[in-house]
């Protein structure tokens, strides 16, 4: 015998339970959440329909319909202060009969109000992880500034910087050193700035000359100040010149094209590639590499670092390029920092063993805990 | 006027008190230093306060969070202004002393005032910086079509050739982890492209045996790339990610000053 495929009577729709209405918590107000059971056997083609209204008139007017299995929706058309009811019932749409004829019994909710939180919910994992790391790296700034010896591995990259610039020195031709091409506003192009400041130092005291091409105009602007600052800061402000640090262009390929060709035609003999780069970073190091420089590059995305560990002598890897300031200076603050970052990553690779192995005995709840938003 | 809280907020914060710095600084020489600290700050801070705090001031669409990357682009536009002086300042230094490859600053600046000027004719004079009212392309347009973006595409293509070269040396096996790159590479590349196929073509009856020999190639190559090659990325990603954090925590407090050219740590 075929199964039933017409809709049934209204009486047989039944009405859907533990239906609740509630401001979308987390949220920055204007929108309300409903839940609720979805009924019991519902006929093919049926949904739910949603209705709202303002009390204490009750104008119900219409706010979507749902597919059966959802059980949730956010209506984000809700005004923050104003009070609202809403109404859900199991309709069968598609059918010849009047609407009205096959819809189920409503349920209406309490009133509610929708408004602005203070505190996203969704994200209580990771506001916890920050506190957390935090807590840990202002400890360890703590123990350094008391004196605690803090060892740092060694890190060739950053040890050769004084020998590239030295060797330019012996030659007399100049340091190239290349910040990225992103603007301030990205971590890394921070660092590299940060490094920049220790290179210009190192240039004003051996005598050195410095050349910055920039491609933002921003990080072009904080370049120039650290470099001014550096060589003042060494007691040689008359080797300091305007244009060592000079702006080429906002495109991304002729900003390419005017370095790879100073390269060529200067033959610096150190040249320095670190910051942000995207498919500038083959073309300039490989340039740079045909000079015959000593280049130390660095990059904490790994898309370019292939090509950068493939032409430079040297290459900051990832966190190495955050750690060139503590490791530069040898500030006990800076690698206090250091140390609580080395603490989160030990702290990371237990909990992601504990990940593997309870994911493994099928305990899918572990890795809820570090869902977020 | 609108005064909401976030506009306010963002006003005093990244105008009124830097200028109020500005001006103690001359007073204060300390305080100099100290002004470009607070402004860190309270960028640094304000992201990481959206993220957990929902309020519209903060993070609602015309919230802080939103209006100061609006300002970040304000300020990006006056240091473009900046850039361009000095690249013309630049360039009439190197043609007045004649130093060495000045003929490349006079076709420099030749673009700039040329590209510039017509670029900005065609916004003063409303015709439309690159579509004439009769929907024809600007002088402006023509430029870009003709001489900038061929020179453009011709910079990019050279990358093909580089990633050879760079290929060619990193690929040599000296020692123990290039030879296991040169496999590990070779593989991927054999893994990536009917090879085995192509070769099998001229001899019928080994084509379904070089098919399936293709497709397990392809399947130790999707396992190179998502396993070890995966692991390391992941490895570096969080490391590199925890340096960022730290840095940021480390700029926010004012504890890395490297940046702002007063020396690591100071």
């Amino acid at each position: 015998m075929a199964p039933e495929t017409s809709a049934p009577p209204a009486a047989a729709l039944s009405a859907p339970t533990i239906f609740s209405a509630k401001d979308r918590p987390g949220d920055g107000g204007n929108a309300t959440l409903l839940t609720w059971k979805d009924p019991a056997l519902l006929p093919a083609g049926a949904v739910l329909q949603i209705r709202r209204a303002v009390p204490p008139a009750y104008e119900w007017a219409d706010v979507a319909t749902v597919k059966p299995g959802v059980e949730r929706y956010e209506d984000t058309t809700a005004k923050d202060g104003v009070v609202y009811r809403y109404e859900i019932r199991a309709t069968v749409p598609d059918t010849s009969a009047a609407a009205a004829a096959i819809a189920g019994p409503p349920v209406v909710s309490d009133p509610v109000a929708s408004h602005e939180n203070w505190f996203n919910r969704d994200r209580t994992n990771s506001f916890i992880a920050t506190v957390l790391f935090i807590l840990v790296l202002l400890i360890s700034i703590a123990m350094a500034k008391s004196g605690k010896n803090i060892f740092i591995r060694r890190i060739a990259g950053l040890n050769a910087i004084d020998e590239a610039i030295g060797r330019a020195t012996e030659i007399g031709k100049k340091v190239l050193y290349i910040p990225g091409i992103q603007s301030m506003d990205e971590i890394q192009t921070i660092a590299s700035i940060s490094i920049l400041s220790y290179v210009a130092r190192a240039t004003a005291r051996y005598g050195a000359d410095l050349d910055v091409p920039n491609k933002d105009p921003l990080t072009f602007a904080s370049a120039r100040e650290v470099v001014r600052s550096a060589y003042l800061a060494e007691g040689r402000p008359d080797l300091y010149r305007e244009e060592m640090v000079n702006y080429v262009t906002y495109d991304q390929f002729a900003y390419t094209a005017a370095v790879s060709a100073r390269m060529i035609r200067e033959k610096p003999a150190a040249i320095f590639l670190i910051g942000y780069f995207f498919a500038e970073s083959l073309i300039l190091a490989e340039t740079g590499q045909s000079t015959g420089a000593i280049q130390i590059a660095g990059q904490a995305d790994p898309t370019q670092l292939p090509f950068f560990v493939a032409t430079c002598d040297y290459t900051l890897i990832g966190e190495e390029l955050y750690a060139a300031s503590a490791y530069l200076t040898r500030e006990p603050i800076l690698l206090g920092s250091m140390r609580a970052q080395d603490i989160a990553k030990g702290i990371v690779i237990v909990l992601g063993i504990l990940g593997i192995i309870l994911t493994s005995l099928g305990l899918t709840w572990y890795a809820a805990l570090f869902k977020t938003q | 006027m609108n005064l909401e809280f976030g506009r306010v907020a963002i006003v005093v914060l990244f105008a009124l008190l830097p200028i109020a710095g500005i001006a103690l600084g001359f007073f204060v020489p300390t305080l100099r230093a100290r002004g470009p600290l607070f402004v860190a700050f309270f960028a640094g801070i304000i992201p990481i306060f959206s993220l957990y705090i929902p309020k519209r001031f903060l993070s609602g669409e015309t919230g802080m969070r939103p209006r100061l990357d609006q300002w970040l682009i304000i300020v990006a536009g006056f240091a473009l202004l900046l850039g361009i002086v000095n690249v013309i300042q630049n360039g009439t230094r190197r043609i007045a002393r004649r130093e060495k490859g000045w003929p490349y600053s006079v076709v420099l600046l030749t673009g700039l005032f040329v590209t510039g000027g017509l670029g900005i004719w065609g916004a003063i004079s409303g015709q439309g910086i690159t579509t004439l009212p009769d929907g024809s392309g600007t002088p402006f347009k023509w430029l870009a079509d003709n001489f900038f973006l061929p020179l453009q595409a011709t910079i990019f293509a050279l990358l093909a050739f580089f990633m050879a070269s760079a290929a060619f040396r990193a690929f040599r096996a000296r020692n123990t982890e290039a030879t296991i790159l040169l496999v590990a590479g070779i593989l991927v590349m054999a893994g990536r492209v009917p090879l085995l196929e192509f070769l099998a073509a001229p001899f019928p009856p080994i084509q379904p045996a070089a098919a399936a020999a293709s497709q397990g190639l392809g399947k130790l190559t999707e396992w190179i790339m998502q396993t070890p090659n995966g692991a390391a990325q992941s490895g570096i990603i969080i490391g590199a990610a925890l340096g960022a954090a730290s840095m940021a925590i480390r700029l926010i407090l004012g504890i890395e000053k490297g940046y702002l050219g007063l020396g690591g740590g100071e």
